[in-house]
């Protein structure tokens, strides 16, 4: 049986993405409708496929009739569908924040362009199922996003969009060396096949070469800490719906995603490339929380914590228990959750308030209400207060520390929850608490769609606790860590999918 | 040197002019060719692009906007994504996305090979006219910068 639901969240976009490049420019108000339309329908397509796996398992699709290991496929299991969502849910709150916030901008309709272009190429690397296409898909994201950091075209955006090609270029050309070496060894390219091949011919130095490549590269795309400069300069400069697009799902689907299909599905989960992992997780944990506690810059602030969560997400995929990918996991959905609600808000309070320095701040609930109380619920999720749903994912990373007995990490991971409670406390002090400025009198809230995707991602991290639930979790976080679990156990399941 | 005239010096002017046509034919013929011989519709495009490039070139900017101008460019390399992807949903109306459904491959037969030849001429629009402007922008800030200046 041939199930045509895969392709589409490669389709859609890209179909999208072109026809507004064509028409945008003619017609008013096109691009905004028909780039929320097309991010609604992979939403709910995403979701729908969470139901589809529960029911049927795997499901691999033959691109062009051609049965891998020679054609291309797409394969679809329980952790693929799990980023789905996340990519598609988050991409579609921004895509209809941005229908007030980038009217400030010209070119509306080469930023949707762009922006379901990024969709297109993390669908892609989430769902294909051979190792080129993931790099070519990965490239297709990489490089709007690159676009996307410098599409204010000031002095700041330009020059962070440089630094940030130069080193996504750098991390992309390990990835591509890596993939050259496995498929030197292998002759072949597509995963399951790879990961068969590398099990019958065993270990081998060329493995471990790619292993590391593939890390170094990865770990640039997923900013882990020695690896994380270009974050801090990117991720600010940029338009606030892409700052939350790129903190959100971008590093995860490109960085963190393609390391747990890569190391996991095709290498085989490594004990001494985990315990890396888990060791680089921890550094980015306690180095990127450190950073952010001095930053005034509220953007700036919020892309340094997003090196610190990226290294919890890591630390619990790196722990290689059940509980740990478990944890890891959730954490992945609720950061991409709150983190991109924080950068929603910073957009918000710079649409209004015309700054991002906190100094210039102050007062602003009394003003902006509703963008005022989602980013404390926001806040106070990214900090781990019970019963946000933070505080769920991460007292799970810890139990699992404690639980494989490395009592070092867990205490790392309470120290730097507590760090970054400080320094949104510091946040919340100067931007949203304390005396209204008198130059910010004249300020008003956000616009309606603004404010409505705000309130929506508030709701999604006050209940997001609700997903631990058994049955909840049976069909959603359960399958994502089964198929995280069943490592090599991939290959198998896509042949006997195809059959 | 050429205060009057945009452009190179006359030998330039008129061999391009001998050879634009042949360029832009042998472009077209790598593309209709490129499911039967080497090159395709990448390779074409861009040689294409070139004929374009080479007039830019030789008799300055004017003349080739009046030729194909920007906003043509932009609609070609639109159309053309939009035209491979297109060619790719009709094979999922017949069984799967990207399927090559109509006849086979013969060899050394124009007409033969399926969504081959159409695919790489959507191609051909994509990168033509996506080489083309990444040129034009290149001018064209070359230009602002040196207004800057003065």
């Amino acid at each position: 049986m041939t199930n045509h639901l895969l392709p589409l969240f490669v389709i859609i976009p890209l179909a999208s993405a072109f026809v507004n490049s064509l028409l945008g420019k003619r017609i008013k108000g096109f691009s905004d409708i028909i780039s929320s339309i097309a991010t609604l329908f992979l939403a709910v397509i995403s979701v729908y496929s969470v139901f589809l796996i529960k029911d049927s398992g795997m499901i691999v699709y033959k691109v062009g009739g051609w049965a891998p290991p020679i054609g291309i496929s797409m394969v679809m299991d329980g952790l693929t569908s799990f980023m789905l969502v996340t990519v598609n849910v988050i991409a579609f709150f921004i895509s209809i924040y941005s229908i007030n916030y980038m009217e400030k901008y010209t070119e509306k309709w080469n930023f949707y362009c762009l922006f379901l272009l990024m969709i297109a190429g993390m669908n892609g690397v989430v769902i294909s199922g051979d190792m080129f296409n993931l790099y070519v898909f990965l490239e297709i994201a990489a490089i709007s996003s690159y676009a996307l950091v410098a599409f204010g075209t000031e002095h700041e955006g330009l020059e962070a969009s440089f630094k940030y090609a130069v080193m996504g270029t750098v991390a992309s050309s390990f990835i591509l060396l890596g993939i050259v070496f496995l498929y030197s060894f292998t002759s072949t390219l597509n995963m399951a096949d790879m990961s068969m091949e590398i099990a019958r011919k065993g270990a081998s130095c060329i493995v471990l070469l790619a292993s590391v490549l593939f890390l170094m590269g990865f770990g640039l795309k997923s900013a882990l800490v020695p690896f994380h400069a270009w974050l801090p300069d990117a991720h600010p400069s940029a338009p606030a719906p892409i700052s939350a697009m790129l903190s959100g799902v971008l590093i995860k689907s490109l960085g963190i995603y393609a390391l747990i299909r890569i190391f996991f599905s095709v290498l085989g989960a490594e004990p001494k490339i985990l315990s890396i992992m888990m060791v680089l997780g921890v550094l980015s944990m306690m180095v990127g929380v450190i950073l952010a506690i001095g930053q005034w810059d509220l953007k700036r602030l919020l892309a340094y914590h997003s090196i610190s969560q990226v290294g919890y997400i890591i630390l619990g995929i790196g722990l290689g228990t059940p509980l740990g990918i478990l944890g890891g996991l959730f954490h992945l959905l609720n950061h991409s959750v709150f983190k991109s609600l924080l950068f929603l808000n910073s957009g918000a309070v710079e649409y209004a308030v015309g700054t991002r320095d906190l100094e210039k701040m102050g007062g602003l609930r009394e003003k902006m209400g509703v963008t005022a109380n989602t980013s404390l619920i926001a806040s106070m999720s990214i900090a781990g207060i019970p019963p946000f749903n933070g505080f769920w994912s991460k007292m799970i990373i810890i139990a699992a520390c404690v639980e494989a007995g490395h009592f070092a990490f867990a205490f790392c991971a309470v120290i730097g929850s507590i760090l970054t409670l400080a320094s949104f406390m510091k946040v919340q002090r100067y931007a949203f608490f304390g005396e209204l400025k008198s130059t910010l009198n004249q300020i008003k809230e956000a616009p309606f769609f603004m404010k409505l995707s705000m309130i929506v991602l508030a709701v999604i991290c006050v209940a997001g606790g609700l997903l631990l639930l058994p049955d909840v979790s049976k069909v959603f976080l359960g399958p994502a860590r089964d198929a995280v679990l069943a490592g090599s156990e991939y290959a198998k399941d896509v042949f006997a999918a195809l059959r | 040197m050429n205060t009057q005239e945009p452009g190179m010096t006359l030998i330039v002017k008129t061999i391009t002019r001998l050879t634009v046509g042949l360029i832009l034919l042998f472009g077209i013929y790598i593309v209709s060719h490129g499911h039967i011989s080497p090159g395709g519709g990448f390779a074409g495009g861009v040689i294409i692009a070139l004929s374009f490039i080479h007039i830019m070139l030789a008799f300055g900017k004017e003349a080739a906007f009046k030729r194909i101008n920007q906003k043509a460019a932009s609609f070609f390399e639109s159309l053309g994504a939009i035209m491979f992807l297109t060619i790719a949903i009709l094979g999922m109306v017949s069984g799967y996305f990207f399927l090559n459904f109509g006849m086979k491959g013969e060899p050394f037969e124009l007409f033969s090979a399926g969504t081959m030849p159409l695919s790489n001429i959507a191609i051909a629009f994509k990168v033509g006219s996506g080489l083309f402007m990444i040129v034009v922008i290149l001018v064209l800030l070359k230009i602002d910068k040196k207004e800057e200046e003065k």
